[in-house]
């Protein structure tokens, strides 16, 4: 696509923000799910993503549902409960050239579908895969899920007693290629974690912390609001800066504070040193530094880990650049009628 | 071609010669190797001119329990299995017994002479074959000792009875694929014991084979491998799957076959892509994927997978994806008998899915149909945007089956109603994806990768309009689950049709799907001579097309031959026909075994003399 200059009205492709929404959420005023949503929009547009070179997936739950309230010019499919990353994977061959974005939560991702999260991370599908965490069943009316600390009282469901499970120490074990943790009251994180996510060439496993309003929000609770804005602690100052503009690092840090990274698409993502500094490539270094903080308490956000070398499940078939497998027709699909007599012989 | 000379048995004076008509088992244990030589025998035979079968009956073990092959010779062309055995070659000394006891009087029963058992009898001939010390004589080193000792048999067989060894040469060039040394090793040894035999075992059994010519322009194929070179032809895009008996060997002859059929030469680069799922639940939602992004999907499974696979079913059904599902069924419930035969899983099938669903089903009965299966499938799944299920089973997916030569595809792919930019462009009103513009159900739908602004839509297992927006609205629904019938009923004009054999004057219809045709067959000859006339029809798809209906209208009593328990294909024809349930008779069979002609003859005999 010609690169247009924007009048501020419009992107540098000439589309309005409007046109990356989608339908009317259902969701509870409040809920973090629709902040993610519209942090999608955001982050879609100012990347000037075609929208019908995106395609939506997701699983069952109030998060799942939220594909249907951004993009609608794009594809979707909200598939079942705990099973989104089987049908993004058989999808992704339709069209390899397509980004994909998927929503769960964290009921769908850790309860029910973690045997799917987990090889989904084996086989690197390039895909942006969105944990929308509240620590409970919105949809099924405030049930624990399996991310839910020991210790948290709910009211219709008395105490867990068990560990949680925690979704960035899973990724690391399983050598996910970019991993990151954020908050959906920290927007602006959000929006930088997303446009680097959707710039990977692989697996982007996105853990946001998005309270439930309505069934787990109180302040003690480590999915709510008032909890993750007194505990974030941020790796690192994070932004996102797309290919056509110019990296700008202000000179208020000294050097060697701030690190650089060139993604796949010659975009940079620029990490600035906070407390200290973080190498996400070390996924020792990061296992041992969420492990540290889920030990004391903190809301760690951040890019987790990150490595892009390792190639995308669809780098790994060796299907055709120019063409998708899906325009194809008769003539490339159905061996010609020759082959089929020696076919015939080989069978005895 | 040399033409390898060997001695054969002259035939016992008095003996009348009992002429390429009878069984033969050799029982071994499972993972001795012996599939090899079973396959040899069978092979042999089948270049000899002569119809052959051969039905292996394995446990679910890898090493050590016992199984049997057992290869029948037919001069009338019956292939079906039979209750009874002629010949036995004993080499497990756990079943030596039991196998001894097998043998029908006057028969013939081979042993390897180092299995000791002091029971003999005198209405059989007893060979004994000296396995061991002719295998160390044949040089073989002592690592493939136990390998090639299944030659032994082989030979000892041929000589006996009579087998080219020619044929045999062919069959074993074709096996290792033409190299020279494991050739040369096996039929070295098979000439030895073949000429062993002949020096030295007085030959007092009537059983010979002869070369015919009834095998003209046949092949030998099992229905899995039939199926994956139908489903490549098909231009199959995408298949997941997930390893389980008997249906394991589709996926694996595809894998083994694509490349070299699909690859581009020039680049290697390949126009589909196959993934081996974590499990079923993943090997159907990823097909289900490439289905709805406008890939030719399949997936294959036994009935543990298919019962894991319902939930996704149902969205597909719903959301109207097509994907092709073969279910290679076993016995069930649950792991059941894992390595037998059935037709158990036609009602969960039919059925599959929560709410209302209804599936469409094609039935192969032979290698032929499987692969012609194999690609039609995906026209029908595509052209009706909805599952399509293919229900093969043991006995046909992995037995050797004579056919007819794989046809190439008569039909153009059918990619159904698809619109493309170009086609959203040319629209006059707005497009939506659930709507029925030509009245038969199926609207048009769009796929990933379409650039039109008004291409895009929702996928959901959800109530969904016209547009596929969400809708709770109850006329909505029930007008899209009226159309679902719609389409359904278009897709029964289409289906496959049954298959129909007469016989003039015959009053009696027997009504039967799948691998038991060929038992149906011969039983039907057997009627006849037993002065029951009848005509059969074999159905090949669900929905029923006319032709079923006519059929159970026609005839004043319709046994309906299955293997399962319940009678599933009687209880699916009573609900459909209701009007015909007074003259359906159920004869189910469910004993893990493919169906015997004399089984098939017994029981409509015993309901005649009612
Ligand atoms: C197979 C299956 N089992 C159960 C359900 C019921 N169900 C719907 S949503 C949900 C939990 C969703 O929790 P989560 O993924 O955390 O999403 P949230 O609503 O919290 O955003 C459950 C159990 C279902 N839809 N499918
Ligand atoms: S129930 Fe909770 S998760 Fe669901 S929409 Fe409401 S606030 Fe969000
Ligand atoms: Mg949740």
């Amino acid at each position: 696509m010609a690169a247009k200059k924007s009048n501020g009205k419009t992107n540098l492709i000439g589309l309005r923000k409007r046109e990356y929404r989608g339908g009317v959420t259902t969701l509870c005023a409040g809920c973090g799910h629709n902040s993610i949503s519209n942090q999608i929009i955001a982050a879609c547009y100012e990347l000037n993503i075609v929208p019908e070179e995106i395609v939506k997936f997701s699983g069952i739950g109030c998060s799942s549902k939220s594909p249907a309230y951004f993009l609608n010019r794009s594809f979707g499919f909200n598939t079942l409960h705990g099973r989104m990353p089987s049908v993004a994977t058989g999808a992704s061959f339709g069209d390899t050239s397509l980004r994909a974005i998927a929503v769960s939560g964290d009921g769908d991702t850790s309860n029910i579908g973690l045997g799917q999260f987990k090889h989904v991370m084996r086989r690197n599908l390039k895909l942006v895969y969105i944990v929308e965490n509240n620590g409970v069943y919105g949809l099924t009316k405030g049930q624990f899920s399996a991310t839910a600390e020991r210790g948290l009282k709910l009211k219709y469901q008395g105490e867990n007693t068990y560990m949680p499970i925690d979704i960035i120490m899973e990724a690391l074990s399983s050598d996910a290629t970019f991993i990151a943790r954020s908050f959906a009251g920290d927007a602006k994180q959000v929006k930088e974690l997303l446009k680097a996510a959707l710039t990977h060439e692989g697996l982007a496993i996105l853990d946001i912390v998005s309270p439930c309003v309505t069934f787990n929000n109180r302040p003690e609770s480590k999915h709510s609001y008032d909890w993750g804005k007194e505990h974030e602690q941020q790796l690192h100052d994070f932004s996102f800066v797309p290919k056509e503009e110019e990296i700008m690092i202000d000179g208020e840090f000294p050097e060697g504070s701030t690190r650089t990274i060139t993604m796949h698409d010659g975009s940079t993502l620029v990490l600035k040193k906070l407390e200290s500094d973080y190498d996400p490539g070390d996924r020792w270094n990061a296992m041992r530094v969420v492990e540290k903080s889920n030990q004391e308490g903190v809301l760690l956000t951040g890019l987790i880990h990150l490595n892009t070398r390792r190639a995308s499940l669809a780098k790994m078939h060796n299907l055709p650049e120019d063409r998708p497998l899906n325009r194809m027709t008769e003539r490339e699909l159905r061996p010609a009628k020759k082959t089929l007599d020696a076919l015939n012989a080989k069978m005895f | 071609m040399t033409i390898v000379k060997t001695k054969t048995q002259k035939t016992p004076v008095g003996v009348k010669r009992v002429v390429n008509d009878f069984s033969f088992t050799i029982a071994t244990m499972n993972g001795s190797g012996s599939q090899t030589s079973n396959l040899l025998l069978l092979r042999a035979l089948f270049k000899m001119g002569i119809p052959v079968s051969g039905k292996n009956l394995f446990p679910s073990n890898i090493q050590g329990l016992p199984t049997w092959y057992t290869i029948r010779v037919s001069k009338d062309g019956y292939i079906a299995r039979r209750d009874e055995t002629e010949i036995v070659v004993a080499l497990n000394k756990d079943t030596f017994v039991e196998d001894l006891e097998k043998v029908v009087p006057g028969g013939a029963f081979y042993y390897a002479d180092h299995l000791k058992f002091n029971i003999q009898r005198d209405d059989i001939t007893m060979y004994p074959m000296p396995v061991l010390k002719l295998v160390k004589e044949s040089g073989a080193p002592t690592a493939l000792r136990d390998y090639v000792a299944n030659m032994v048999y082989v030979g000892s067989l041929a000589g006996m009875m009579g087998i080219d060894m020619d044929k045999i040469k062919l069959a074993l060039e074709f096996h290792f694929g033409g190299r020279q040394k494991p050739i040369d090793l096996n039929f070295g040894l098979i000439q030895a014991a073949a000429e062993w035999a002949v020096d030295n075992l007085e030959k007092q059994d009537p059983f010979y084979v002869e070369p015919m010519d009834a095998t003209d322009g046949l092949i030998l194929a099992d229905g899995n491998t039939s199926a994956a070179l139908g489903s490549i032809y098909g231009g199959v895009q995408f298949l997941s799957w997930y390893p389980i008996t008997p249906a394991s060997s589709l996926p694996e002859a595809l894998i083994h076959n694509i490349s070299d059929l699909r690859d581009d030469p020039e680049t290697g680069e390949k126009n589909y892509a196959i993934i081996q799922a974590e499990d079923e639940l993943a090997a159907i939602g990823m097909a289900v994927g490439a289905g709805w992004s406008g890939l030719r999907a399949i997936t294959s499974t036994s009935g543990p997978g298919i019962s894991l696979m319902t939930e996704f079913i149902g969205l597909a059904y719903f959301a109207e994806v097509p994907v092709v599902i073969w279910d290679v069924i076993r016995v069930g419930p649950s792991t059941g008998l894992p390595t037998r035969t059935s037709q158990g899983d036609l009602t969960m099938v039919n059925f599959l899915g929560h709410g209302d669903t209804q599936q469409i089903i094609l039935l192969p009965g032979t290698a032929n149909e499987c692969f012609e299966f194999g690609w039609r499938a995906f026209d029908i799944a595509e052209r009706h945007q909805t599952p399509v299920f293919v229900l093969s089973d043991l006995d046909l997916g992995m037995n050797q089956w004579m056919s007819e030569p794989f046809e190439y595809p008569d039909e153009p792919m059918d990619r159904g109603k698809i619109h493309w930019e170009g086609d959203m462009e040319k629209l006059q009103e707005k497009w939506g994806r659930y709507k029925d513009v030509d009245g038969d159900g199926i609207p048009y739908r769009t796929v990933i990768g379409n650039r039109h602004a008004a291409s895009s839509w929702f996928a959901r297992g959800t109530g969904h309009d016209e547009f596929a927006v969400y809708s709770e609205d109850s006329q909505v629904w029930e007008e899209n689950m009226a159309r679902l019938i719609r389409k359904y009923e278009t897709a029964r004009k289409s289906m496959p049709e049954p298959i129909s054999e007469n016989m003039r004057g015959a009053v009696i219809g027997i009504l039967a799907f799948g691998s038991t045709a060929a038992a149906i067959d011969e039983a039907r000859d057997y009627l006849k001579e037993a002065g029951i006339k009848t005509n059969s029809m074999r159905v090949r798809a669900i929905p029923f097309t006319a032709e079923v209906k006519q059929f159970l209208k026609k005839y004043d009593v319709v046994y309906v031959v299955e293997l399962n328990r319940d009678g599933q294909m009687h209880q699916l024809l009573t609900l459909e026909y209701p009007e015909f349930a007074g003259k359906m008779v159920s004869l189910p069979k469910h004993d893990g075994m493919p169906l015997s002609a004399s089984w098939v003859k017994e029981a409509v005999m015993a309901e005649e003399q009612k």
